[in-house]
């Protein structure tokens, strides 16, 4: 079997791989960055929360319609708003932090989406909820994924100063600004829209893995948040070319392959990257004179 | 000398329990104030209501119409961790001139340039700032104070785990904003410094124990009374107004609680 038979014929013959990839891509356009500052925010594990939010709504979709994408993600994304505004405002009226009302509202909203699907569904059908199908991307699906890349990256642009002064000084901010609340939940909503836009791709479980998984990866490589956010698209479509092509040659589930590939980009970072474990721990025994 | 703050029995604090109770009196522009007390008497509070971080319980904190502000928090409200150089860090300063969108222009970088190099940070703009020593890290921060250019610059605690030379520097910074007319206010611990650099202060403990003339201020016997305040908050203390706290308060200058 050629190079080309390997790498380029799957995405010129089959279409379906075709819209995979494109899907894919600007997921990884997207979610990526979006993860970047969640990790920074030190809100890795938010995202996962979040994920599970979506459940509940998704479920209503499908009890009302079937797998149909339109109600499945519109009620994906009014679970996870309404989750990440009561978690917010929790946080910021109360005396717990974010972490502890998250994960309160997260499982009362897991469980009750397990809760919806079993009214109606299959384990298969569960199984789609959770771990989405890549390979299924329709017309419909695309028009959303395209739609939630374009108003992540406008908002991105829009918000970026404050968005890196809020991570870096937020006393800061809040001393010459009053974006820094609104920021906050414009940042959340972003979470929830890329998550959703995740779902019909990876799964509510999984869509988590590509906005999180390079962006931790890139934090090894630079010291800079934009270049870090170019970075981690960059290891999201990689992780994404090789994922699809590993689940179309072995026959692999595309969701987890991705997101392995993913897995495979972090763990050479940890080892290799500039502020890995080789270049901080294992440098020679030399020194400079300052 | 005109008004730059003025506080109309201003009480600040959180969850009902206050931080700054009942304080009264004027910042007056061009002054160079010290604001000392002990840990939880109010004074990082006061900083923050100042810039409007927090909202006063009661009472109100009234900043001149043509007053802008400059806050430089504590060190530990930033997160020394976070993947940026030290250009990028000072530059923030600039965000009451460009705001959320404006585009930096080429003053803007001279202004930085200019920065960094009144606080000996030249040649270090492309560092992490993760690797920055303490020292070098709150010349940074002075550096994007200056950015700012406000004519009210509040700084909280800005020499702490700093060394003498450090700390000479710094003085000198904030001894040329009140020869240029700023009006600084600056939480101090180290009392000496106080007495030798800064013309005013504000002993605080809670409400304040005395405001002027910093040597007058920091007499003993008013440190013997600001000694006296109680940090830890009361949850059974009565509601302020009420008639138990005639009693509470007669209880407290009997124990010489300004």
């Amino acid at each position: 079997m050629s190079l080309y038979d390997w790498f380029i014929a799957p995405f010129t013959e089959f279409v379906f791989m075709q819209r995979a990839l494109l899907g894919a891509t600007l997921l990884s356009i997207s979610a990526c960055p979006v993860g970047v500052f969640l990790m920074l925010r030190r809100m890795s594990l938010t995202g996962d929360a979040m994920a599970h939010a979506l459940l509940p709504g998704a479920a209503v979709g499908f009890l009302l319609y079937g797998l149909e994408i339109v109600p499945m993600t519109l009620g994906g994304l009014f679970a996870g708003i309404i989750v990440a505004l009561c978690a917010g405002a929790v946080s910021r009226m109360t005396i717990q932090k974010e972490d502890a009302s998250m994960a309160a509202f997260y499982l009362i909203s897991l469980a009750f989406g397990v809760l919806i699907v079993s009214l109606r569904g299959s384990n298969v059908d569960l199984m789609h909820v959770l771990f989405g199908s890549v390979l299924a991307l329709n017309d419909e699906a695309l028009g959303l994924i395209g739609g939630i890349s374009f108003a992540t990256l406008a908002a991105l642009t829009l918000f970026w100063r404050a968005l890196v002064a809020e991570c870096l000084d937020p006393l800061f901010l809040r001393s010459v600004s009053r974006l820094g609340p609104p920021v906050h939940f414009v940042f959340l909503g972003l979470v929830v829209l890329n998550l959703v836009g995740g779902f019909q791709a990876l799964g509510t479980l999984l869509s988590v893995g590509l906005m999180m998984v390079p962006a931790a990866a890139a934090r090894f490589w630079t010291i800079r948040v934009l270049p870090m956010c170019l970075l981690a698209v960059g290891f999201g479509i990689a992780s994404c070319v090789s994922g699809l092509l590993m689940s179309y040659h072995a026959s692999l589930p595309s969701g987890p392959a991705i997101i392995l590939s993913a897995g495979a980009i972090y763990i050479v970072s940890i080892f290799t990257g500039p502020r890995g474990l080789f270049a901080t721990r294992l440098q020679s025994k030399s020194h400079r004179t300052a | 000398m005109p008004a730059c703050v003025t506080f109309e029995d201003l009480t600040l604090g959180y969850n009902s329990h206050p931080a700054v109770h009942h304080l009264n009196g004027v910042v007056q522009k061009g002054s160079l104030t010290a604001v000392v007390g002990a840990n939880g008497s109010g004074k990082s509070t006061l900083m923050k209501g100042i810039v409007g971080i927090l909202k006063p319980m009661s009472g109100r904190c009234a900043i001149s119409a043509d007053i802008t502000v400059a806050y430089l928090p504590q060190q530990s409200e930033l997160d020394r961790t976070f993947p940026a150089r030290v250009i990028d860090l000072v530059s923030l300063g600039l965000w009451p001139r460009r705001g959320l969108l404006g585009r930096h222009r080429k003053e803007d970088r001279a202004a930085v340039a200019e920065a960094l190099s009144a606080v000996g940070l030249e040649g270090f703009e492309t560092r992490a700032i993760d690797t920055l020593s303490g020292g070098q890290l709150q010349r940074a921060l002075f550096a994007r104070v200056l950015v700012q250019n406000a004519n009210l610059i509040l700084l909280d605690e800005p020499f702490n785990a700093i060394d003498a030379k450090t700390v000479a520097d710094l003085v000198e910074l904030i001894k040329r904003w009140h020869g240029e007319d700023r009006t600084v206010l600056v939480v101090v611990h180290d009392l000496d410094l106080v007495r030798e650099h800064f013309p005013h202060a504000l002993l605080l403990a809670r409400g304040p124990v005395a405001w002027g003339n910093a040597r007058k201020t920091l007499s003993s016997e008013n440190l013997l009374r600001a000694r006296q305040f109680h940090e830890a908050w009361d949850e059974d203390a009565p509601w302020c107004g009420s008639r138990d706290v005639y009693r509470h308060d007669h209880a407290g200058h009997r124990q010489g609680v300004a």
